[in-house]
């Protein structure tokens, strides 16, 4: 509409632009609220709060799986031989390179709190499957060891760690 | 559309297009060059504001479907979610429900100019029947979106309308069964209502673009109702009609602004914000207003299957109007008697709409019965004949005559919309006045000074807090508050308490949660995220618990109640946004505690109050003097607590009031500059065609 009019297109057409330009800043404005509604919406990110869990009742050597904002995320229970392994290795010779004591909160080294997630393509690994004491992934078999570093298969990095924080010595609190 | 194009791409990539897929030259010749009556008035921008309207509907109705849930156990609590949680969610739903009134606005004046200046007539007929299609694909759109939400209105609008059709002889009943899906409305009723809802918008715009196709190859229709004959008599439709019809969008955009961010609820029946209940029905059941003169045609014939068959007829009869008007002039304008039929017509209509919404008793009925007559008698009989009999004021030789002998012309255009604007109210308001009947029993509340009242106005945080607490301790022991969480409390535009004091309140209420990894229920302290416990297990303890009634959800009570206003104060309602019925309601319901009058006899159980319809309520008087005491020294009297509470009540069941008047507020002010600045590029490209 600004340009078909005119004769001269070089002339500065005040009107036209600035009409043009109103409509074209209402279309934008008006676009906002179309995709922002595409957002979690309030009970979603209320319902994503942070869970608190107990740990008494896993035992040693067991695994247990709990779901925080739709993810699933594990709660080791590592034995001592679990530990050593995961100790053992050269960090250098790792595809991501971590410690062990990197990825555990001090002090409570036998729980391992990993986000559940593959890091190759995001299905859900296995616990105590695989070469390394750790999780096997059956998608496209990447193997992580007991402190849920990536060991072998094409996932890139390690499980990643959940914010979680210790509340006593049995609780934990995710999120 | 007609004839080869004169669009010649310079771009090599367009070109390339062009030669496989001409749509350049498709869009060039309809939409650029597409010459345009140059006479035509602002009664044509509704085409293009109905297009819009089209476009408007069919993307938030998109996006609402992306936070649906087409269940008949979920369907009104995901409605619900959207209007409370969804990220401008209030305000899509809104643009839908209020767009869907627009939508026949517009397409009522397009209907009523087509048969102002007969743009019915040769060679149109077929654009015509086309629109009578989409006329009536927007109806059935229409209907079973409003049984979407699932409230009181929407299910028996819905098993109402369904039962149309077992007035048909012998297969009717299976036919409704068929329609339903079961024995009764229910949920694949709902769910095949979802399926169409989102499929005929589609049908319906692509019987626009035939109904467009039909009107590029006939050419459009002008007042003055003589074809175009030199170049004189038109300009290309880019940018004359373009920058006229966005001038007219712009107009009517702030129109349907007013309306969805000051009085969202004002075409709408408040019985649809209680949830669907196929064990009771609505004192009345009022289809939405676009539908009320077809549902008044509909009772006004004392037999099921004549009214339904009248119904239907008086909608299809238009179909048949190229052939029942024969004059050989267009337009009314040149057509004195007709003209003055034409108005009748039109107030007959709109008369009809208002009867629609009256109770069918007495003079309502046979007021019905006559205008129904006259529908009829209208097409059948009064425009054949005025064709045949009357003589036409002489036409003006081309549209360039017309153009240029207009004289006292914008005062038919004024008086003629001030008519559409009146009638329009009448209307309207013929939805609140449906409920005439309540009215000899029910006095009008007293309407209290309410902060929240007006274009700007917000909420009383210390009011909420209040009345908050007037729940807690009182309400809450028998009625619950489904749709608030404690993190509500919490929300901007609400009772203004922090994060931790919501969290703190929480904590105060025990949850059922589970089952945990015994498999067994427990519960726990409540989270932010929790709803307000409702304080019986079931529907039925309830019921136990309140001699055979269930204390009803109060989320929505400010909504779901309404009481007569009358005519003429409902139009002054619509300027004034006058929304609180609601909260007027509940407060004088909770104050009309009475003794029963002499001669009154009040039914075992129940309780007499002066506001309360029929006066016998189960609810026993809630409240005394010095029951909840506040903090802040306001009054411990049964006065401030229903207040308090009313108020409370208002913002759990329109919580985003704030948001949405500091958003409209915002809209309307660009709108009216666009309005403006629209307007001057208007008179400026028009220059050039004088
Ligand atoms: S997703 Fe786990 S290996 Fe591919």
């Amino acid at each position: 509409m600004t340009t078909s009019t005119s004769a001269e297109p070089t002339r500065r057409d005040f009107l036209y632009i600035a009409t043009g330009a109103v409509a074209g800043v209402g279309a934008v404005a008006t676009a906002w609220p179309l995709i922002s509604q595409m957002n979690p919406d309030a009970s979603t990110i209320a319902a994503g709060a942070p869970i608190d869990v107990d740990l008494s009742p896993i035992t040693e050597g067991q695994a247990i799986k709990v779901f925080w904002r739709g993810k699933p995320i594990y709660i080791m229970n590592r034995t001592k031989k679990q530990i050593e392994e995961a100790r053992a290795v050269n960090v250098a010779s790792l595809p991501d390179p971590q410690t062990d004591q990197a990825r555990v909160k001090e002090g409570h080294d036998q729980w391992l709190i990993v986000i559940g997630i593959c890091t190759h393509l995001g299905c859900i690994p296995i616990a105590h499957e695989g070469n390394y004491d750790g999780f096997f992934c059956p998608c496209h078999g990447s193997q992580y060891d007991s402190s849920g570093r990536i060991r072998q298969g094409p996932a890139p990095a390690n499980l990643p760690l959940p914010p979680y924080a210790f509340t006593a010595d049995t609780k934990i609190k995710i999120g | 559309m007609s004839g080869p194009s004169s669009y010649q791409p310079q771009n090599a990539v367009l070109k390339w297009v062009e030669r496989r897929l001409p749509i350049g030259g498709l869009i060039h010749s309809s939409f650029i060059v597409y010459p345009t009556p140059r006479n035509l008035n602002y009664w044509w921008t509704f085409g293009a504001i109905l297009s819009f309207m089209l476009g408007v509907q069919i993307l938030t109705g998109i996006i609402l479907a992306m936070h649906y849930t087409p269940h008949a156990d979920l369907a009104f609590k995901s409605v619900e979610g959207i209007m409370r949680d969804v990220n401008y969610g209030w305000l899509l739903r809104y643009l839908h429900s209020n767009g869907a009134s627009m939508f026949f606005i517009a397409v009522y004046i397009h209907m009523f100019r087509g048969l102002y200046y007969g743009s019915y007539k040769e060679p149109r007929e077929i654009l015509w029947i086309l629109g009578v299609i989409i006329y009536l694909l927007m109806m059935a759109t229409g209907f079973m979106g409003y049984v979407l939400p699932w409230g009181q209105m929407s299910f028996w609008g819905a098993t109402v309308i369904t039962n149309l059709f077992s007035a048909i002889p012998y297969v009717g009943e299976s036919i409704v069964t068929l329609l339903w899906g079961g024995y009764a409305v229910g949920n694949p009723t709902l769910n095949r209502f979802f399926s169409l809802h989102y499929l005929l918008p589609f049908v319906i715009a692509g019987v626009v673009v035939l109904h467009i196709w039909a009107l590029h190859v006939a050419g459009q229709n002008n007042p003055a109702g003589v074809e175009p004959q030199t170049e004189k008599d038109t300009v290309p439709f880019t940018p004359y009609a373009t920058i006229k019809d966005a001038f007219g969008i712009s107009c009517f955009l702030l129109f349907y602004a007013w309306f969805l961010f000051y009085t969202p609820n004002f075409l709408g029946d408040p019985d649809n914000y209680i949830v669907a209940n196929p064990g009771v029905t609505p004192a009345h059941i009022v289809p939405e207003w676009y539908y009320l003169p077809f549902y008044a045609i509909l009772r006004s014939i004392p037999s099921k299957l004549g009214g339904v068959v009248a119904m239907f007829s008086a909608i299809l009869v238009l179909a048949f109007l190229p052939w029942l008007d024969g004059a050989k002039a267009r337009s009314s304008r040149y057509r004195p008697l007709s003209r003055q039929f034409f108005w009748i017509f039109v107030v007959v209509c709109l008369v009809l709409g208002w009867l629609g919404a009256q109770p069918p008793e007495g003079i309502y009925v046979v007021a019905g019965r006559i205008l129904t007559a006259y529908y009829f008698f209208h097409f059948l009989i009064l425009l054949p004949v005025l064709s045949r009999i009357e003589t036409a004021r002489p036409l003006p030789n081309s549209i360039a005559d017309d153009v240029l002998g207009k004289a006292g012309k914008l005062k038919t255009a004024a008086s003629a919309l001030a008519i559409f604007g009146l009638a329009g109210l009448l209307l309207v308001g013929g939805t609140g006045t449906s409920r005439a009947e309540d009215a000899h029993s029910q006095p009008t509340p007293p309407s209290l000074k309410w902060s929240f009242a007006g274009p700007f106005g917000k909420y009383d945080q210390a009011q909420l807090q209040r009345g908050l607490k007037v729940y807690k301790e009182v309400c809450a022991a028998c009625h619950s508050l489904n749709y608030i969480a404690f993190r509500n409390i919490a929300d901007p535009g609400g009772p203004g308490y922090s994060e931790a004091q919501a969290a703190g309140l929480a904590g105060e209420y025990k949850v059922k949660d589970g089952p945990n990894d015994q498999g067994e229920m427990f519960e726990r302290p409540g989270r932010p995220a929790d709803y307000f416990p409702a304080p019986f297990p079931n529907e039925q303890a309830a019921r136990a618990a309140n001699g055979g009634a269930a204390p009803p959800d109060l989320s929505l009570m400010a909504k779901a109640r309404g009481y007569e206003r009358g005519f003429p104060q409902f139009v002054f309602d619509l300027f004034l946004q006058f929304q609180e019925k609601g909260p007027n309601y509940i407060t004088a319901l909770l104050q009309g505690y009475e003794d029963a009058p002499k001669g009154f006899t009040l039914p075992a159980g129940s309780n007499y109050n002066k506001f309360f319809s029929g006066h016998a309520i189960g609810m026993p008087n809630p409240l005394s003097d010095g029951q909840v005491t506040f903090d802040d020294g306001s009054p411990a009297t049964v006065k401030q607590y229903a207040t308090d509470v009313s108020a409370f009540l208002m913002w759990t069941a329109e919580p985003k009031l704030e948001a949405r008047k500091r958003l409209g507020f915002q809209v309307m002010i660009f709108l009216l500059v666009l309005s403006v600045l629209l307007y001057f590029t208007k008179r400026r490209v028009w220059a050039n065609a004088h």
